[in-house]
């Protein structure tokens, strides 16, 4: 967290001035709240925290505008795509038409060991794919039917979730109370989840009411067996992608932790009713889990605290926060790992520095990687120039301050229109972003890397996830192809100069 | 440790590493998963014909179907027209999903605006979403069409987008004769087939329907919901260029869907003119290259006086030679010399390798007319198409496929699945097996599951590149489809005798 550098503030603001004058007045207006530039982090009173900037000017978690082209998603995809669907013993109700269910079919890569269709179903695509019949006469009969043969056809599922799409709150069916009877017929974890796709202005309200959904449908409804040690701890908001959350683990256990629940990639749902009893919940994505944890906080006494598992910096440092709420075994549990992979980590930077020092970078994502990434990436000598949430509230802009400097280019729910122009005019050595951003990005003639997937790669959390971090940046920047976007014909002047 | 800065292990190598294993293993202690013995009880289990029976005995649930919603059918036939941008009334999350669908298949921008429709509009409709939206739209991305369809939360509602469309022009949204044609898309009707013809005929209609029918000798040409598009329009656009025929192409996603890198963005390319499409009006006739996609837009040509017809996703020999000679009789232009060589070369290739292929028992999945057209060729290779599922078939479907079946010797032992799902044709595939599965990218899990090797001829295909770019209709699309179908077959043979001194006195150097 040494890396020194300022981006040019004027010309951002100058740049944002210039972008939203394509939109009609009333779009502007509020358009231009969500568009900022981060200002100095002198005056927050916060610079020993570490404070680099203050990006609290931003508006965020508002109502995206109709017709500017939002990357956003929905509850649903804040639900079923993100907190629940991991969850990999139990079976997710795709409930309404087909659609949803299908896109966001094996979209996530969420890691997990078992065997799919037997006693796992993560990558699987169940809907109770309704008819007209079912919108004009509710479709809680059916429900109940899906419910009765996820049983007969899946015996070793160890309950269901709901997952509600658009229709199911705008026809008031009633799925707590098929939810009571089913959980009553067979026994098994039946949870209703109101994550209707028009609820909320994005994925953010989704990720909420799963949250809820796990504290009103899971926490003590069952008996919970557990010994429980002094070292337990939570993993709270890792999805596993491409197996982040396993790289996570190998150094939480190597620390002297034991890790009793990952919430939620690879997760069962025993390890879901397990976690109140563990001492610590360490939390990853804070934007989808916080709820979560501060109801364990205030309910079972459980503490949290956020960490950092991208990049050495973050990591070393991570671990030695963690460590410190805990005693001297895992304190010398920390330094030992820290020092184990310090060689890797001086072997990577050896490496890789080189290739990437002084790249810039453009991120545009969600949950926590808009800001979590950025010691990452300055790790490797790179520097952030713009940043922004796809469905980030006040809280996540106030800790985006703690990470990027000042003059970083910051943007809310960012438009198509408003990326495309800010990327055409900052022209960045890398744009990470989503699927939809790929390919107009790159064929700008820019590289990218897909920040939610991690293009296919990963994992990236951990030690031995920076390795593939570094190299995948690597080869996004210097692969060859960006040389020849311009035939050598249209190039007689520049080889004259 | 397992990682290093010179030899960078992806996650594959990485977590198989005796650290990861040893680690994984310690999870699994904490996990209460069932035990292994029973997981593999009921693993067994699920290959029986008694699992199969209680299987298609399902009335309710549906489990990996091989179906989308309208609205995709929708923005993909939209797209195919010239600097058209889709308007997608309703929640958002859906057209982000469309765009992630048609972006990860053909590895493609996909620009689709929504109006982002949230609770308030839940309850007082949805007019000031699309009164803003428009104008946003108009604004800012300068199309020279917006096509809107809807999404279910739009249609549960009952938004009237004629009145909505009207309304916003009347607020200056968009100028009055600015081009807005829409399409009510539901998603709890039909499938992305059904959104195909839905849009077209909104399309169709919004230019046509004040507009005054002189005849032509030109013909109307309409591709259907297809993903080897790219491919496939551009060879029939060759075929057709060779036989001199005056043509419009309804929907024509090829350019859109296929835009080069050299420094630019295009958001639109492409496509069929506006122009072009309203002089489509004057047609003789309007030929679907694929029925399910087209039924109410090809009762509409009809209902104009246009001469209509369709066929199924012309694969193959017969296929292609039914396309052809419609067209020479719907235009009077003979076939021409060169598409008889090229007929003749596909023969040529199917005849070398035929011994390989006769005999071959298939499963095919995917949308009704692509699985008809897959199955016909299948039988001119000498295949049999044993299960044959569309998940958005209906009963006319299958019974057009025992039709189908009837008329080779090679489809005796075959039938047609409508409406069954990709969990279904694992139990058909359990129980009885066939030597190749032909569908999508989900069809792996059934290759993982089953054994049963898989080829990729069926939108979506995400784990594959750049097949779309190779046409699998027509004589040469045909070449294609069989080379496909024969490296998976020597392929898999490969595989199964690599074992040295053991298997591989069958690993021939020339088969």
């Amino acid at each position: 967290m040494t890396a020194s550098y300022t981006n040019n503030s004027d010309a951002h603001a100058a740049l944002i001035k210039q972008v939203l004058e394509a939109y009609p007045d009333k779009t502007k207006k509020r358009r231009q709240k969500h568009l900022g530039v981060a200002a100095s982090g002198e005056g927050t009173g916060e610079e020993e925290a570490g404070v680099t900037s203050d990006c609290g000017s931003v508006k965020s978690n508002i109502k995206s505008i109709p017709g500017v082209m939002t990357v956003r998603g929905c509850a649903y995809a804040g639900s079923k795509g993100v907190v629940w669907g991991p969850v990999k013993d139990m079976v997710h109700i795709s409930h309404g038409p087909v659609g949803c269910g299908q896109y966001s079919w094996s979209q996530r890569r969420n890691y997990y060991i078992g065997r799919t269709g037997i006693d796992t179903f993560v990558t699987m695509q169940f809907t109770s794919d309704f008819q007209e019949k079912d919108i004009v006469f509710g479709g809680d009969k059916k429900l109940e039917k899906v419910i009765d043969e996820i049983n007969e056809i899946f015996p070793l599922a160890k309950g269901i979730t709901i997952q509600s799409e658009c229709p199911i709150g705008l026809i008031g069916d009633d799925i707590e109370a098929v939810s009571k009877k089913k959980n009553k017929e067979s026994g098994k974890t039946i949870v209703p989840v109101r994550c209707e796709g028009f609820r909320g202005v994005s994925q953010s309200l989704g990720h909420h009411i799963a949250n809820d959904s796990i504290r009103d449908w899971v926490f003590d409804k069952r008996p919970v067996e557990h010994d429980a040690t002094q070292y337990d701890v939570n993993v709270i908001g890792d999805y596993n992608i491409g197996g982040d959350a396993w790289s996570s683990r190998i150094l939480l256990e190597e620390m002297g932790l034991r890790v009793v629940g990952n919430w939620s990639g690879d997760a069962t749902l025993t390890e879901i009713e397990r976690a109140p009893k563990a001492k610590l919940n360490l939390i990853h994505c804070y934007r989808s889990m916080n709820y979560i944890c501060r109801h364990m906080e205030e309910k079972y006494g459980v503490p949290w605290i956020e960490y950092n598992f991208f990049g050495p910096s973050q990591i070393a440092d991570s671990m030695r926060r963690i460590a410190a709420l805990f005693d001297d075994k895992i304190k010398e549990g920390a330094e030992r790992v820290i020092a184990k992979y310090q060689p890797l980590v001086d072997a990577i930077i050896a490496r890789y520095r080189p290739r990437l020092e002084k790249k810039t970078v453009m991120l545009y994502v969600g949950g926590l990687r808009p800001r979590h990434v950025v010691t990452a990436y300055e790790d490797l000598g790179m520097e952030i120039i713009g940043t922004g949430y796809e469905f980030g509230h006040g809280d996540d802009y106030q800790r985006t301050g703690h990470y990027v400097k000042e003059g970083t280019l910051i943007y809310d729910d960012v438009t198509a229109y408003e990326l495309d122009k800010f990327i055409e005019n900052l022209r960045p050595d890398l744009v990470g972003s989503g699927i939809k951003e790929k390919y107009p990005v790159q064929k700008m003639g820019i590289p990218f890397r897909q920040m939610h997937s991690w293009d296919y790669s990963g994992p990236y959390h951990g030690y031995d996830g920076f390795a593939i971090f570094a190299r995948d940046m690597d080869l996004a920047i210097n692969n060859p192809v960006w040389s020849f976007f311009k035939a050598p014909w249209d190039n007689v002047e520049d080889s004259a100069e | 440790m397992p990682q290093s800065a010179e030899d960078v292990l992806d996650h594959a190598p990485l977590f198989r590493q005796p650290e990861y294993v040893e680690m994984l293993a310690r999870k699994r202690e904490g996990e209460n998963m069932p035990p292994m013995e029973e997981a593999k009880k009921i693993g067994e289990w699920t290959n029986t014909w008694d699992y199969r029976e209680k299987n298609f005995a399902r009335e309710a649930l549906s489990v990996n179907p091989a179906k989308a919603c309208q609205p995709l059918g929708a923005v993909f036939v939209a797209a195919g027209f010239e600097r058209t941008l889709s308007f997608v009334h309703g929640s958002q999350g859906c057209v982000a999903y469309y765009r992630s669908h048609l972006s990860r298949h053909f590895k493609e921008p996909s620009s689709i605006v929504s109006s982002s429709m949230t609770e308030d509009a839940a309850v007082f409709g949805g007019l000031n979403n699309m009164v803003d939206g428009l104008q946003n739209t108009y604004a800012l991305y300068e199309p020279a069409m917006i096509a809107v369809s809807t999404t279910c939360m739009a249609e549960v509602i009952g938004d009237d987008l004629q009145a909505f469309i009207t309304t916003a022009k009347s607020k200056g949204s968009v100028p009055e004769d600015y081009d807005v044609p829409y399409a009510h898309t539901p998603a709890f009707v039909g499938s992305h087939t059904t959104g195909y013809d839905n849009m077209l005929k909104g399309i169709l209609e919004h230019f046509w329907k004040k507009a005054e029918r002189t005849e032509n000798a030109r013909i109307n040409l309409i591709p259907g919901f297809d993903g080897f598009a790219v491919g496939n329009n551009r060879e029939l656009k060759r075929m057709l260029g060779l036989m001199g025929v005056d043509y419009t192409m309804l929907s024509d996603v090829s350019d859109q869907f296929d835009t080069p890198s050299d420094g630019t963005f295009r958001m639109y390319s492409g496509g069929t003119t506006i122009a072009d499409t309203k002089a489509a009006l004057n047609a003789k006739a309007t030929l679907s290259l694929q029925e399910y996609c087209t039924s109410k837009t090809l009762n509409y040509c009809g209902s104009l006086g246009q001469k209509t017809d369709s066929l199924h996703y012309p694969m193959g020999v017969g296929a292609t030679d039914e396309l052809l000679m419609k067209i020479s009789q719907l235009t009077g232009k003979p076939i021409p010399d060169e598409l008889k060589l090229e007929r003749g070369r596909l023969l040529d290739a199917m005849a070398d390798s035929q011994g390989w292929l006769h005999g071959k028992q298939y499963a095919i999945y995917g949308d009704p007319d692509f699985v008809y057209g897959m199955a016909r060729f299948v039988m001119e290779t000498g295949g049999e198409p044993r299960h044959c599922l569309a998940t958005n078939g209906t009963a006319a479907w299958e019974e057009q496929m025992q039709k189908l079946f009837d008329s080779s010797p090679f489809g005796k032992e075959c039938k047609a699945w409508a409406g069954r799902d990709l969990w279904h044709m694992r139990s058909l595939l359990a129980t009885e097996p066939v030597h190749l599965l032909i569908g999508n990218s989900y069809g792996k899990y059934l290759e993982r599951d089953i054994g049963t090797p898989l080829v990729r001829l069926m939108f979506p295909i995400f784990d594959r590149h750049h097949h779309h770019r190779f046409p699998t209709m027509g004589y040469q699309g045909a070449i294609r489809v069989l080379v496909t179908l024969l490296d998976k077959i020597f392929d898999k043979l490969d595989d199964s005798t690599i074992v040295p001194g053991v298997t591989d006195y069958s690993y021939d150097i020339t088969r």
